[in-house]
């Protein structure tokens, strides 16, 4: 099986930050945007080269979607920046109505996602944005795995015309995906064959998979591993081949079983090719206090996890 | 004919066009519509720089962004007879397949809309952005922007308050429609909302007051004083006081009309207040 090995633990929002610190060098209409949270998002750089293109709009998430969708009239793509639950439930009829309804370019660039955000608690800890972004018409919605990736998606996102739901994190994670990837929307990466069972993770769970499939080889199952960095649109070919060959799938995602990655692949499943399932995600729950790796245990999304839906679904085939 | 009796006609058409469009869907916001035929006539026709031809992006263009978007019928008349698109489609208003949506919307591409609107309080900020966008661009037209009073009871408006004054954004011109009306009853009955020019005053900007909202003369005269405080650091806010309903008797003073159309003998009472001057659609 394929080797993965992990460069440097760093967080997803620093592959937010390099990427913007990127695209201001290279793309003279990239516009930023942040709510009170420079150093959270990893915008300092941006802000320090460009602070002509640098917006701080202060604790005001409804205005600052308002002045984004506004920003593009005029040839400027903005990115907007504040924690997963802000950019989403706070400001969902700001982004349905000035962004997504008028087809702005906007890309809502989100950190702090889900419960690895940690210690803040659930207030903080948005395990419904995968869901209520995904539901809107022409919005494009991403999960990206580290740091590698997120500086990739980063930058590939300013080039696609339309608007965009970018999700990462706070906590530092395994680096494992190639340095300058070339990036492409709804084009999901295979990181491990197999022809016992298909897993599919996005986000902090695609480390965790990986780490899920080596205790599996050792077991003499042979998982195929897919990296779905897009939720949508969703690249239901490459699920479909997966599942077609496997017989049967584990999803994998930091978020509620209702509305996420998990329900999309149903969907996909369902309609084309009916296979067992299981969900690796959070049960119709809020999150809590705790440090990430205590909470990804206590709420059920980790490699453990992961090998136990496993064994449980191909029970099923 | 000199240039005020032309748009004087014109206002009169229009008032027909709104009425006729909110007549044949039976549904529709006349009241406000009614009330800002002035302005709109005023802004497109005499005060607003305005390329040929629409582009979303309106470089080297003055831009207008509605935020109360439910007054649909009166932007819509004002548009087509302003060359955005064919009048006779304002026969589709709020029907299947139309591109006069309920509420404005970029969605079914209708030359003159920027941005959809509906859902209150949104308008501001999107000036904002335009505004802004402006700048960056070295493009010194302005962004004219309509809200109404009781959307300003919508809080998104004041964190767009606080940041245009905050960043000296001084290339907008926002109007406040001042007709103290709102679905439920008088803005004082549902939400008073205090003295207004003394609240866009305290969070930094310049205002000033048209107080005959539904006179053009005064209109004309109101706006370009407000045009010429652009660029010097501050937002400009017009209180514009106008009546709902202007121009249909049975229609004024009242928020009955504010979303509710008339029937066949009551259109006919309202049309006959408002005599075709440039031809009906």
């Amino acid at each position: 099986m394929k080797k993965y090995t992990d460069s440097g633990k760093q967080d997803t929002r620093s592959g937010f930050g390099a990427g913007l610190t990127e695209l201001g060098k290279t793309n003279p209409d990239v516009v930023a945007l942040c709510a009170d949270l420079t150093g959270s998002l990893k915008m300092d750089d941006f802000k320090a080269n460009h602070p002509e293109r640098f917006f701080q709009v202060g604790i005001a998430e409804a205005n600052m979607m308002g002045i984004a969708a506004g920003m593009t009239i005029g040839g400027k793509i903005p990115f907007t920046g504040t924690f997963a639950n802000f950019s989403t439930g706070r400001v969902y009829d700001q982004i349905r109505q000035s962004i997504a309804y008028s087809g702005k370019n906007v890309k809502i660039c989100a950190s702090h996602a889900g419960l690895t955000l940690g210690e803040d608690g659930a207030t903080h800890q948005i395990l419904e944005d995968i869901g209520l972004m995904k539901m809107l018409p022409g919005m494009t919605v991403i999960n990206t795995c580290d740091y590698n990736q997120t500086k990739a998606a980063t930058i590939a996102i300013a080039d696609y015309k339309g608007p965009v739901y970018l999700r990462f994190g706070r906590p530092k994670v395994a680096n494992f995906t190639p340095e300058n990837q070339k990036f492409q929307i709804g084009k999901a990466v295979l990181l491990q064959e197999g022809n016992d069972v298909t897993i599919v993770a996005t986000g902090h769970l695609v480390w965790e998979a990986l780490q899920a499939a080596e205790t599996l080889f050792e077991k003499g199952i042979h998982a195929e591993v897919i990296n779905i960095h897009t939720i949508k649109p969703l690249d239901d070919k490459a699920i479909l081949d997966s599942v077609k060959k496997t017989g049967c799938i584990v999803t994998a995602e930091e978020h509620n079983f209702l509305g996420g990655l998990g329900e999309s692949v149903a969907r996909v499943l369902s309609t084309n090719h009916p296979a067992p399932q299981e969900f690796v995600a959070t049960q119709d729950t809020f999150g809590e206090s705790g440090t990430p790796e205590e909470l990804m245990d206590k709420y059920g999304l980790n490699a453990a996890a992961i090998v136990g839906a496993v064994m449980k679904v191909m029970a099923r085939k | 004919m000199n240039e005020t009796k032309r748009l004087e006609n014109l206002v009169i058409q229009v008032r027909r066009d709104i009425l006729r469009q909110v007549h044949k869907v039976n549904s529709g916001h006349p009241g406000g519509s009614l009330g800002c035929a002035e302005f709109f006539v005023a802004l497109f026709q005499n005060i607003m720089e305005r390329n040929e031809t629409f582009t979303m992006d309106g470089k080297d263009e003055d831009l207008f962004f509605l935020s109360n978007g439910h007054i649909s019928p009166v932007f819509y008349s004002v548009l087509a007879r302003s060359g955005y698109f064919p009048v006779e489609e304002l026969r589709t208003f709020r029907h299947l397949n139309s591109r006069l949506q309920g509420h404005p919307t970029t969605h079914e591409g209708l030359p003159g809309i920027r941005i959809a609107s509906g859902s209150l309080g949104q308008g501001i900020s999107v000036s904002i952005g335009a505004a802004q966008s402006k700048k960056l661009n070295k493009d010194s037209h302005l962004i004219y922007t309509l809200c109404g009073d009781g959307e300003l009871q919508e809080g998104q408006n004041w964190e767009a308050i606080m940041y245009a004054a905050g960043n000296k954004i001084d290339n907008l011109i926002v109007t406040i429609d001042l007709n103290g009306q709102q679905i439920d009853g008088s803005t004082n009955n549902v939400l008073p909302m205090g003295n207004l020019e003394e609240k866009f005053k305290a969070f930094g900007w310049d205002v000033l007051n048209i107080q005959e909202g539904n006179d053009l003369a005064a209109i004309i005269s109101g706006m370009k004083k407000a045009k010429a405080k652009t660029g010097k650091g501050k937002p400009i806010c017009v209180l514009l006081h106008t009546i709902m309903g202007n121009g249909v008797d049975f229609m004024m003073h009242t928020h009955d009309w504010h979303g509710k159309a008339p029937n066949d003998a009551q259109l006919e009472t309202a049309l006959s207040q408002c005599a075709v001057t440039l031809g009906d659609y």
